[in-house]
């Protein structure tokens, strides 16, 4: 293995491996049980269970392969960097998964909806086929209030998703200062730091969760509830979900910080980790500001 | 299945490869890869095909004769998805695969097991999209577009088409990323961004392209699935939404999914006119800038596809513009190519033909779409077979020919053997011939007023459909040709030599034919690197 750090024009390329395969049968079978659930067919939570339980298995498999071959010394500055550039681009492709629905948002918000309102061109729209309905946003007066059922109020900017806000931006910080840590060689602080973030990141969770039960209980504010509560439950589900991984990838660096992995100098996987983590915290703050303030 | 096993010897891997169907399986070699991509857009290329018959079959005469009304939507459905998402565009993944490790001196892909899984997702996705056929109400019949309200009434078959894309979505992000990787990182040294052969700069353009747009498209086909399930109303008023909204989300990814589909055939058709005109190419770093150019407009288009659906006058205004100004970066490339044979001392061969083939009928393509981008000329052509027309020039005559036009140039260094001559000459003259019966009419049916995706129509079309499918069958059974020229040239024929083509430049020529199983180990010596504007 010292070999790999004899010639560092030696780029490593693993040997073949079952993994990608693996991964690409439970992704199909979670696909293909889901939409077996969704067209009335019982067998469909099982194979989509069967194929959850498999990509659990694949992910100990592939990434545990890509850990043993890292703490082996195998990966030299090169194939560092090209994990960096991976790690990179992948994060740039969920900013334009993002997009899409805030695209959403945006469209609905200073198009769709003042057009039903009869602004622009909308007039006769309004006049024949909504006929009393006024653009208000945030949408509690629907177009058509039988199709869609109407919430009694939106949540708040300056409750939960503010405390929310200071939970995140605080597990930002101390991401930042387990990175120093670890720069520096100081483990127990390392471990520390993590801890503290992982901590967080199930808080932020947690909150989401009870102002999900909020929402549904006493806001009537559905996924049902017009284009308010669709933009709404997508963009803050869709984020919740990225927090879940974020979590997750949190938890597994800070369980190999604990078994003694990474060096001062070598530790991709902890900033891959990192910028994930700062990605979504990004992403919060844009959801705080359009989606709860303004 | 070995990478579990580090402790085994690092330079395990320069060994030649294991047999039998698990190779294939677990492999993580870029050559390996592409050619397991570049056979499977094959098989896709026919399975599209045929159901391009099926369309043309009960186009050959007006009223009802073969297919039932839902069935033919499903066919121009299924043809679009599976062309773009399981033929071209694994096409040219494998071509990338195959070539970009030898064109920049480097030992593999970056990410060789990610390249492995982007790979094996394309069988499974379109086994859940084809499956659908079988499902009751059939497969989606709405347009590749997928437009609501319209798809939303698809039965059973809409969760597996979403889904089918989502994965597709994801095996292309990967192999974007790989890509980038690859580029930015494995490059030997002296090759510098400027010395690149245009073929990695088109497809490190299209890759950009692939990792901006495909997570878009799969967040509007999510949008569609909670619509459907979910109660949500993105698009649909009665709750707010909008159902124009999709195509704006849609379009923001299709508009730069056709330079993802054309930008590696620039590359390709660049790499092809200076070996056969021995001349190097016109204008190197102009290619460069108008390649990225027209990634960086066709951001800003989409709603070309839209003029029709009433959008305010200042959109219909600068979607106009913009789209125009596209025939100025592509102009530049056009004038390049032609620049480059002039004067030059020009052969024929197979590739050649091809690419030249290319030139022309895609600048027709390109024409058409001049025509359309012209916001009130528009309103007379949108959705009718003007439009169908321009596309397939842009897509046959333009993306695959250049495929074919690539796959000739690049066999010999595949398989060690020049394909049969006479074969590809004849396979050449017959599709060239054959599609231009096939697709020129359709812009006369389009003008006259056809409107497309519809199985039956109005007798004073009948004489042009009638042309278009003989056209149509004669192209599509043509094609077996150049399997028989795949199959010959990997069976044998002249041993072809490291060079392949006396014009040839580049460090792919300068392995061994067929290319050995690991190339560039060590990287070549920095004299040895030409650069494309040599």
């Amino acid at each position: 293995m010292a070999q790999a750090h004899a010639n560092p024009n030696d780029y490593y390329v693993p040997h073949g491996s079952i993994w990608p395969t693996v991964a690409t049968v439970s992704i199909f079978c979670m696909m293909l049980g889901f939409s077996s659930f969704l067209i009335g067919k019982s067998f469909g939570p099982y194979l989509g269970a069967a194929g959850f339980c498999l990509f659990v298995f694949m992910l100990f498999g592939w990434f545990g392969s890509v850990i043993r071959e890292s703490e082996a010394g195998l990966y030299n500055d090169k194939v560092d960097i090209s994990f960096r550039m991976g790690m990179t681009w992948f994060i740039f492709s969920e900013v334009m998964f993002f997009a899409a629905f805030f695209g959403a948002l945006f469209y609905a918000r200073i198009y769709s909806v003042p057009w039903i309102g009869g602004e622009g061109n909308g007039a006769v729209t309004n006049q024949f086929l909504w006929p009393g309905f006024s653009a208000v946003w945030p949408l509690q007066q629907l177009p058509d209030s039988f199709a869609f059922t109407q919430f009694k109020e939106t949540i708040g900017a300056w409750g939960v998703p503010a405390y929310n806000t200071a939970i995140l931006l605080t597990s930002g910080f101390t991401v930042t200062m387990a990175h120093w840590a670890l720069k520096s060689n100081n483990r127990k602080a390392l471990i520390g730091w993590l801890a503290a973030t992982v901590a967080l990141g199930i808080f932020f969770l947690y909150l989401q969760a009870q102002e999900y039960g909020h929402a549904f209980h006493e806001l009537d504010l559905t996924m049902n509830s017009g284009i308010y509560g669709a933009t709404f439950f997508m963009l803050t589900g869709f984020h919740g979900f990225h927090v879940t991984m974020g979590t997750i990838m949190l938890a597994v660096i800070l369980a190999r910080s604990i078994k003694g992995h990474f060096t001062p100098k070598h530790h991709f996987a902890f900033e891959g980790v990192a910028w994930y983590w700062h990605f979504v915290d990004v992403v919060w703050l844009g959801l705080f500001i359009f989606v709860y303030w303004i | 299945m070995s990478d579990t096993h580090i402790a085994t010897d690092h330079h395990d891997h320069h060994d030649e490869p294991a047999r039998g169907f698990m190779r294939w399986l677990t492999t993580t070699n870029h050559k390996d890869i592409g050619t397991l991509y570049l056979l499977f857009a094959l098989v896709m290329f026919f399975v599209g095909g045929a159901m391009a018959l099926v369309i043309r079959l009960e186009l050959f005469q007006p009223g009802l004769q073969f297919v039932n009304p839902q069935f033919f939507n499903s066919m121009t459905t299924v043809h679009a998805l599976v062309m773009i998402f399981g033929g071209v565009m694994p096409a040219w993944v494998g071509f990338a695969n195959w070539m970009i490790p030898m064109m920049i001196g480097a030992p593999d892909m970056a990410l060789p097991r990610l390249n492995n899984w982007s790979f094996w997702i394309l069988p499974f996705a379109f086994t859940l999209l084809i499956t659908t056929f079988f499902l009751p109400g059939g497969a989606p019949a709405g347009g590749w577009t997928l437009y609501p309200p319209l798809v939303l009434q698809t039965g059973d078959a809409l969760p597996f088409a979403i889904f089918a894309v989502h994965f597709l979505g994801a095996s292309s992000i990967a192999g974007a990323i790989n890509v980038v990787a690859t580029v930015f990182n494995m490059r030997a040294p002296g090759m510098t961004l400027m010395k690149l052969p245009l073929f990695v700069w088109t497809w490190i353009i299209t890759a950009f392209l692939l990792i901006a747009t495909m997570p878009v498209l799969a967040g509007a086909v999510t949008m569609l699935l909670t619509d459907k399930f979910f109660g949500t109303s993105f698009f649909a008023a009665a709750g707010g939404g909008d159902p124009v909204m999709f195509q704006h989300i849609f379009w923001f990814f299709g508009h730069p999914e056709v330079y993802i589909l054309i930008l590696p055939a620039f590359g390709v058709v660049s790499a092809i006119i200076p070996t056969f005109a021995r001349k190097p190419l016109f204008g190197y770093s102009s290619m460069v800038y108008a390649s990225a150019s027209i990634a960086f407009l066709s951001f800003i288009v989409w709603a070309h596809h839209m003029f029709t659906v009433g959008m305010p006058l200042a959109g219909e205004l600068f979607f106009m513009y913009t789209t125009i100004m596209i025939a100025v970066p592509t102009g530049v490339k056009i004038f390049n190519w032609v620049a480059t044979m002039w004067q030059g001392s020009m052969t024929f061969e197979t590739p050649m033909l091809f690419a030249i083939a290319f030139l022309v009928l895609f600048t027709i393509g390109g024409f058409s779409g001049l025509m359309l981008g012209v916001t009130p000329v528009d309103f007379q052509y949108h959705d009718t077979y003007f439009v169908v027309a321009h596309f397939h020039y842009v897509l046959v005559t333009g993306a695959v020919f250049s495929i074919m036009a690539g796959a000739y140039f690049w066999l010999p260094k595949w398989t060690g053997h020049m394909y049969d001559e006479k074969l590809g000459k004849l396979h050449f003259w017959v599709s060239v011939i054959s599609v231009n019966v096939l697709f020129f009419p359709q812009h006369f049916l389009g003008l006259a007023g056809m409107p497309r995706r519809i199985p039956d129509y109005s007798v004073q079309f009948a004489d042009w459909n009638m042309v278009s499918s003989i056209g149509g069958f004669v192209f599509g059974f043509s094609q077996l040709l150049f399997v028989v020229v795949v199959i010959k040239c990997i069976r044998g024929g002249v041993k072809a030599t490291d060079r392949v083509w006396e014009g040839a430049h580049g460090l792919e020529w300068t392995v061994a034919s067929p290319a050995p199983y690991h190339t560039f180990n060590t990287p070549p010596a920095p004299a040895a690197i030409e650069g494309g504007m040599r």
